[in-house]
């Protein structure tokens, strides 16, 4: 029966993940300081105009090994302290008429949308007439964002629909009709970084509650050694 | 030891201290024979005190405004010191509440530690868990995310069913048209302050009455019936401190590790503990496509959803919890104890826990057309088990109880 509150942790950890259709897989790596910065730059020049990340001060890149100069000199465009958040200027009301609907806070995004799904959504604009933009994606259909990244990745066009009767979790066929300033390697690579930055700002104290857990499970491991003994030799004579 | 000594005698003439300390702990006379599933009440304490400490500190730094919760939240997780294990550690403890009420329950349930003379700790004990249930739903809005709003949306909303006063009644709860500042505001008054009393207090009657009777155990046997002719101490009872003060350390640190584990390296648990769609601010204008309560509350959901009417659904909910309540009374069996009932009583548990736990994950699935039958099926196995008890508890063919609690 002690196995039973065990056997509570291996409860399928998926529960709500599988709504979405095809996903691919986000090589996320939090360890991997140098993509984090790549992506906050990346963050920073294309999305953080429209986008805020509101719970993110600029400072706390500092935890990722950037110096506070190289904060000043590389990232701060919308403001001038390194302790400020990550802002915009941009009216919500505005904002709601141009794009249809404001464009939401990504401060926590990568943990309403699991970093899969940013990661293939940020690679799935394809050219649509249809749209008000131009642009549709075939992860969020007929979403209001336009493709911002067009001028890295180039533009793609879809040649088999994965929406309506078609099945769901088919992975979707692009067709690059113009290139972008990227090979397609190098736009994978980029959005990697871009949502491994996502990733790491959604909950920068990831890799520091992982550290101390293993600490907190060493010390109740020999706390249980010392507690079982010492139950043992109080309950010696119970019979 | 002297002086300490002398302090004691002091408090002693004016406050029962000593004369507490053996009542409660010292010369309390637990059965010798607990086992696996008599460590969750005190686990569940544990708990509590973990609730009120991180909720102390989470108070602190929370802001119970509309336009503020959502990020002050975030603020928590990122700007206040450690915010982000006292923030963990609350939603976790949550979850674990309920998983350590559950098992406490459960044990009552399988060795009738809810039979007389112990009815009123069975009900002082439905009345914890009713008020756990209201704590847990209030401080689930206080977040803002969509699950919590919309959530509180639909629970608030189910009020709205009853004749006449429904519509009075939900507005007179929300205090707005819609759930709304004022909600979150008299909900973080709630959770904070009023039910923690009532919980505490409930607590405190709770063990009271239990002192009072006594621990049943996993035979069913009352031990105060075989008393020492001289001391007067039960036979087979030990002292609770230190053997069961001491076994129970061992259970707090196996209870911490599974704890810590989730807090430290799952605190979503999946989406379970902390769902993805209350990682968005709470929008009014934009239902969230499936509506889930959390998993503690999604066996009465399911019973919720699977009666067509929706104000006979709200009271087929309601009779879920409430029809509890009354189990000291429709139990006629001559033994305590699952050890010795008969194979019925065995079959007809074993129905029960599957049709709980069954419309426990029906309520977090869409419903379905297949799926609504199944939740009918399995809500009708669940009264019938309370409904139909006085009559299969009599006939059940039961073993005999031995005097004494067996080596």
């Amino acid at each position: 029966m002690k196995k039973f509150l065990l056997a509570l942790l291996f409860v399928p950890l998926t529960a709500f993940a599988s709504e979405h259709g095809y996903l691919d897989k986000a090589p996320i790596n939090l360890d991997d300081y140098a993509s984090i910065q790549r992506g906050a730059k990346t963050f920073t020049n294309y999305c953080l105009s429209c986008h805020s990340a509101n719970a993110m001060r600029y400072s706390r890149l500092e935890q990722v090994g950037l110096t506070e100069e190289q904060i000043k000199n590389n990232l701060l465009f919308a403001t001038d302290k390194v302790g400020n958040i990550m802002s915009i200027a941009m009216p919500p009301a505005d904002a709601k008429k141009w794009f249809g609907a404001a464009p939401p806070d990504l401060s926590v995004i990568s943990r309403s949308r699991n970093p899969d799904w940013l990661y293939t959504y940020l690679r799935s604009f394809y050219l649509d007439d249809s749209r008000p933009t131009g642009w549709n994606n075939t992860v969020f259909d007929k979403v209001g964002m336009p493709h911002v990244l067009w001028s890295l990745q180039g533009k793609q066009i879809l040649k088999a629909a994965p929406h309506g009767e078609h099945d769901a979790h088919a992975k979707p066929e692009f067709e690059l009709v113009q290139a972008g300033s990227m090979t397609p390697a190098e736009y994978d690579a980029t959005v990697a970084d871009l949502v491994n930055y996502l990733t790491w700002m959604g909950e920068p104290a990831k890799m520091k509650r992982m550290e101390l857990g293993i600490m907190v499970l060493i010390f109740l491991s020999i706390f249980f050694v010392l507690a079982y003994y010492m139950k043992k030799e109080f309950w010696k004579d119970i019979h | 030891m002297s002086a300490m000594k002398n302090l004691v005698g002091w408090i002693d003439d004016r406050f029962p201290l000593t004369a507490n300390w053996k009542a409660h702990l010292s010369e309390y006379y637990a059965p010798k024979n607990f086992n696996f599933w008599y460590f969750f009440g005190s686990l569940a304490l544990l708990v509590l005190v973990i609730q009120i400490l991180t909720g102390i500190f989470l108070t602190m730094n929370y802001k119970p405004d509309a336009a503020l919760a959502f990020m002050s939240v975030e603020y928590i997780m990122r700007d206040v010191e450690w915010g982000w294990l006292i923030r963990y550690m609350h939603s976790t403890g949550a979850s674990m509440f309920f998983v350590v009420v559950y098992l406490h329950m459960f044990r009552g349930l399988i060795y009738g530690s809810y039979r007389k003379p112990r009815e009123l700790i069975w009900v002082f004990g439905m009345m914890i868990y009713l008020a756990l249930m209201a704590e847990a739903f209030m401080g689930y809005l206080l977040p803002w995310g969509q699950m919590s709003f919309w959530g509180a949306q639909v629970i608030i909303s189910l009020f709205g069913a009853i004749p006449f006063v429904g519509d009075a009644l939900s507005l007179w709860i929300r205090g707005d048209f819609v759930v709304s500042d004022a909600t979150l505001n008299r909900f973080f008054a709630f959770h904070v302050i009023a039910l923690p009393l009532v919980l505490v207090g409930l607590v405190a009657a709770h063990i009271i009455a239990l002192h009072e009777v006594g621990s049943n155990n996993p035979e069913g046997i009352e031990i105060k019936k075989h008393k020492d002719p001289v001391t007067h101490i039960p036979l087979d009872g030990i002292p609770f401190h230190p053997y069961y003060s001491v076994k129970d350390i061992v259970g707090v640190v196996v209870f911490l590790m599974v704890f810590s584990a989730i807090v430290f390296f799952a605190p979503e648990f999946g989406g379970w503990f902390l769902e993805p769609d209350n990682f968005i601010p709470a929008n009014p204008f934009k239902t969230p496509e499936h509506i889930v309560p959390l998993w503690y509350f999604t066996p009465f959901y399911a019973i919720l959803r699977a009666v067509p009417d929706k104000f006979l659904g709200v009271v087929g909910m309601g009779a879920g919890v409430v029809i509890m309540f009354f189990l000291p009374w429709l139990d006629r069996s001559k033994v305590k104890s699952i050890r010795y009932r008969g194979t019925l009583y065995k079959s007809i548990l074993t129905l029960f826990i599957i049709s709980f736990i069954g419309l426990g994950y029906l309520g977090t699935q869409p419903a379905t057309p297949v799926f609504t039958n199944i939740a009918r099926v399995l809500s009708v196995i669940y009264f019938g088990f309370f409904i139909f008890m006085p009559w299969y508890t009599k006939i059940d063919k039961t073993k005999p109880v031995p005097e004494r609690i067996p080596e």
